[in-house]
């Protein structure tokens, strides 16, 4: 049997780089193969070539052993191939059987209309193939993102697609999401439709996959049987060194304590009592959704707690807006940094400024040389990765984006930092620097939470972990005594005889 | 990204070209003139252009720092009325001039503050979006005018008050004058102070400059009494040019200065432009005009000739950002 996809010796150039040199890929029929690299390894630019969305420079790509050209996405929609990117493409106002025949409609045989009927049931069919029931009249922008995901993989699957590549699905999906979406992933693979599987997370790549090739800096690594990888190997390649200890771990001092939380509630926040200390890295898990941001929110002073007190440094504080609560000296590191962190069209110097621009006031002026030696010495520090200060924050990659952020919180001089998912979306090799970075924050004193889905980071780097579910605290396990069944029992509310444990 | 990052040299080239391309623009408008008309460039028409332009251009400083904020203020134009017929009513009490002056600037400049404010405290606590609170704002302030004058001009106003206007301080025009002021102000105030940075902040991202600490709802508070009380400042000028306050004065003039402020680059979505960049827009379409004037061109094709400007302008700003 031909591959259903064979890619020969691709390479792309933009002006400055070459994105992919030489690369040669294959996919057989029924396969899960999973492609793996750092950001910028070239990835995304192989999937786009897949798409149609761009063209390649050299090589040759095969379907069925037959060699085609793909001028367009049409062309590589004709042709089977289906791309679900990280971002749905989705009209959020129209519902799920309008999504999935969003222009390939079904037409009425006699009128030019659209056949509403037929297409829900069309739908419903392509929804059941996936094992899903949805409701196909619900309009998309009411479906959880992980519907969502299920909604783009029925649209693939309503236009016969034959390969799927599907660009880190598992970024926002919870733990029984994701063990759903492999269920869905390995249903297409019995029908013999070719899996192309981009992700940062390993642990997913050993579960799902048959093969994984990896990319670094636009070459072809390797490509081997999933069985012939492991971990650290796979790091290896990826980051083209060795990684000493994935999780960095220093031991220090737990200093006295900075922050207590007694009885808060707000919103879907219930009943939190929470100590933190100086030196302290304190974990937060659960699912999503379970409230942890919303507790960070109501630390920070972004939302407000309805009852219930907040100590600092032993003296009760009310913060009623993030200013508030930055000058007492506590700092929020948001999930999902692009939206609620940076202001994207600022360079970085501005952008580590902003939460304190008081310390450069010079009367109605800030005073810029300082400005500008502020963030020299924090881009040095840190090691941030910009041609410069002034360089607008959005040309910067992920995790230098996160240090930007983390620059600014350490400038406005917080003695509480809380971290909302620190690493999502960031590679293995930037991930162990920010990690190393909140290792020695904890090693200055600095009290530390860290809120994290991905469970072996935060066994890795934390020295308590508190479980939340369902907006209660469900328990706290202590370093020694954490292993990721354990936590997922409480953070799933099963585990209520562990209780005691705490 | 990572690709971005490796582009920047021809990146930068596109900004410069993208920033200097109005400039560049401009400068291919004026050489033009002066080929054409010898009446073009003398000292004397350029301080004419720089007196027709001062009325929008004031207001277009303030409309700058809306746009900034990604909002929109479309109730310009009628303050420019408003504040004309209300300045030039108290211009008429019966008292020692210099103090109806005063109280007249006060009246005028109050009500463009007041109109400010009343905008955000709608766009900040009521959550409605710039452009509707505005356009609402527009009626009732034109409407406000017609009602305050029952429709007609206020005249027999102070001889002196058309100084403000029409006076001249070394040969330069006082409006003029008053507007290199106000840009100069501007530039200041956006790009040294705390005020300017959280403005742009607020434009750029609104929820991350929350959570930045900055005071979102006051900055967008400022940023449209600053706006209203330039478009107030604007109508008072515009009265003492005309010698009276009339009730339809300024209309339309809030598409005139959005079109200044776009043709200089400021991104409607907020977040990106530069005070400076609204003055050559300004300056742009200002020259247009005027050399157009002196080439005896109709008025009807200089409607036509100015919009395919706009467009030509507005895309050369996004091949820059492409």
């Amino acid at each position: 049997m031909p591959a259903l996809l064979e890619m020969h010796n691709i390479r792309k150039q933009y002006p400055g780089v070459i994105a992919l040199d030489d690369v040669s890929f294959e996919l057989r029929p029924g396969e899960v193969h999973c492609l793996v690299g750092e950001n910028g390894a070239g990835k995304s630019t192989l999937t786009k070539i897949l798409s149609g969305a761009i063209r390649k420079d050299a090589g040759q790509l095969l379907i069925d052993g037959k060699q085609v050209e793909l001028h367009s996405p049409i062309d590589a929609q004709k042709l089977g191939i289906g791309i679900i990117h990280q971002d749905f493409k989705l009209v959020p106002e129209l519902s799920v059987a309008e999504n999935i025949f969003l222009g390939n409609e079904p037409i009425k045989r006699k009128f030019p209309f659209i056949d509403f009927r037929k297409m829900r049931e069309m739908a419903q069919a392509t929804l059941s193939q996936l094992g899903e029931a949805l409701d196909t009249t619900a309009p998309v922008r009411a479906l959880s993102v992980a519907q969502r995901q299920i909604v783009e993989i029925a649209k693939a699957l309503s236009r016969k697609v034959r390969l799927l590549a599907m660009d880190e699905p598992s970024a926002t999906l919870t733990e029984s999401e994701l063990k759903n979406l492999f269920k869905v992933i390995r249903r297409l693979k019995s029908e013999g439709v070719g899996i192309i599987y981009i992700s940062h997370r390993l642990e997913e790549i050993f579960e799902i996959g048959d093969r994984v090739t990896v990319l670094r800096d636009g070459k072809m690594i390797n490509t081997c049987n999933i069985a012939e990888a492991d971990r650290r190997s796979l790091i290896r390649w990826m980051v083209g060194r060795e990684l000493e200890n994935e999780y960095p771990k220093m031991t220090m001092q737990r200093g006295k304590e900075i922050l207590r939380l007694e009885h808060l509630h707000a919103g879907m926040v219930q009943d939190i009592n929470l100590v933190l200390h100086q030196g302290e890295i304190l974990g937060l898990a659960g699912l999503v959704g379970a409230g942890r941001s919303d507790l960070a929110r109501v630390i920070f002073g972004a939302d407000r707690k309805e009852s219930g007190k907040i100590f600092l440094d032993s003296q009760e504080i009310h913060p009623t807006t993030p200013r508030h609560a930055i000058d007492l000296g506590i700092g929020l590191l948001t999930e999902d940094r692009n939206r609620y962190g940076l202001i994207m069209q600022m360079g970085v110097k501005e952008n580590i400024s902003l939460a304190n621009l008081r310390e450069l006031i010079a009367g109605p002026f800030i005073k810029k040389k300082k400005e500008a030696a502020m963030a020299r010495s924090f881009v040095d520090n840190l090691r941030i990765k910009t041609p410069g200060i002034k360089q607008k924050v959005e040309h910067l990659s992920g995790g230098n984006r996160q240090k930007v952020v983390l620059a600014r919180w350490l400038y406005a001089k917080s003695k509480v930092l809380i971290f909302d998912e620190p690493t999502a979306g960031i590679d293995v090799g930037v991930k162990y620097e920010i990690n190393n970075l909140i290792n020695q924050l904890a090693q200055d004193g600095i009290g530390v939470m860290v809120i994290s889905s991905d469970l072996p980071e935060l066994l890795g780097i934390c020295d308590r972990i508190a479980v939340m579910c369902e907006g209660r605290l469900n328990g706290i396990v202590s370093r020694d005594q954490a292993s990721q069944e354990k936590i997922m029992a409480l953070a799933t509310g099963m585990a209520e005889e562990l209780h005691d444990a705490v | 990204m990572p690709f971005k990052q490796r582009l920047l040299p021809s990146n930068a080239l596109k900004k410069i070209a993208g920033e200097f391309g109005i400039s560049l623009a401009l400068l291919i408008e004026i050489i033009i003139f002066s080929q054409l008309s010898p009446h073009f460039f003398t000292a004397q028409n350029i301080l004419n252009v720089s007196l027709q332009i001062s009325i929008t251009a004031i207001i277009a400083a303030g409309m700058t720092l809306v746009i900034l904020t990604a909002g929109i203020d479309l109730s310009v134009g009628a303050m420019v009325a408003l504040s004309g017929v209300v300045a030039t009513s108290v211009l008429l009490l019966e008292l020692p001039f210099a103090m109806v002056f005063a109280l007249a600037l006060i009246a005028g400049l109050a009500i463009g503050a007041c109109s400010g404010a009343l905008a955000g405290i709608f766009i900040t606590k009521f959550n409605i979006t710039p452009f509707i609170v505005t356009l609402a704002l527009m009626t009732i302030w034109r409407g406000a005018a017609y009602m305050y004058t029952d429709g007609r001009p206020i005249w027999g106003l102070p001889e002196a008050f058309s100084l403000l206007g029409s006076g001249r301080v070394f040969e330069i025009p006082i409006p003029t004058i008053i507007m290199l002021a106000i840009y100069l102000f501007a530039y200041v105030i956006l790009g040294h102070t705390r005020f300017g940075r959280h403005l742009y902040a607020v434009g750029g991202n609104q929820e991350a400059a929350r959570l930045s600490g900055i005071n979102t709802n006051r900055v967008l508070m400022q940023v449209y009494i600053l706006c209203g009380s330039l478009a107030a400042l604007s109508g008072i000028l515009l009265a003492s040019r005309m010698n009276s306050g009339q009730p339809n004065a300024g209309l339309m003039y809030e598409l005139d200065v959005i079109a200044a402020v776009v043709v200089g680059g400021t991104s409607l979505f907020g977040g990106r432009g530069s005070i400076a960049g609204t003055f050559i827009g300004a300056m742009l379409i200002g020259v247009l005009r005027n050399g157009l004037n002196l080439l005896n061109v109709g008025s009807y094709v200089q409607m036509v000739v100015l919009g395919v400007v706009i467009l030509l302008a507005v895309m050369m700003d996004q091949a820059r950002k492409g």
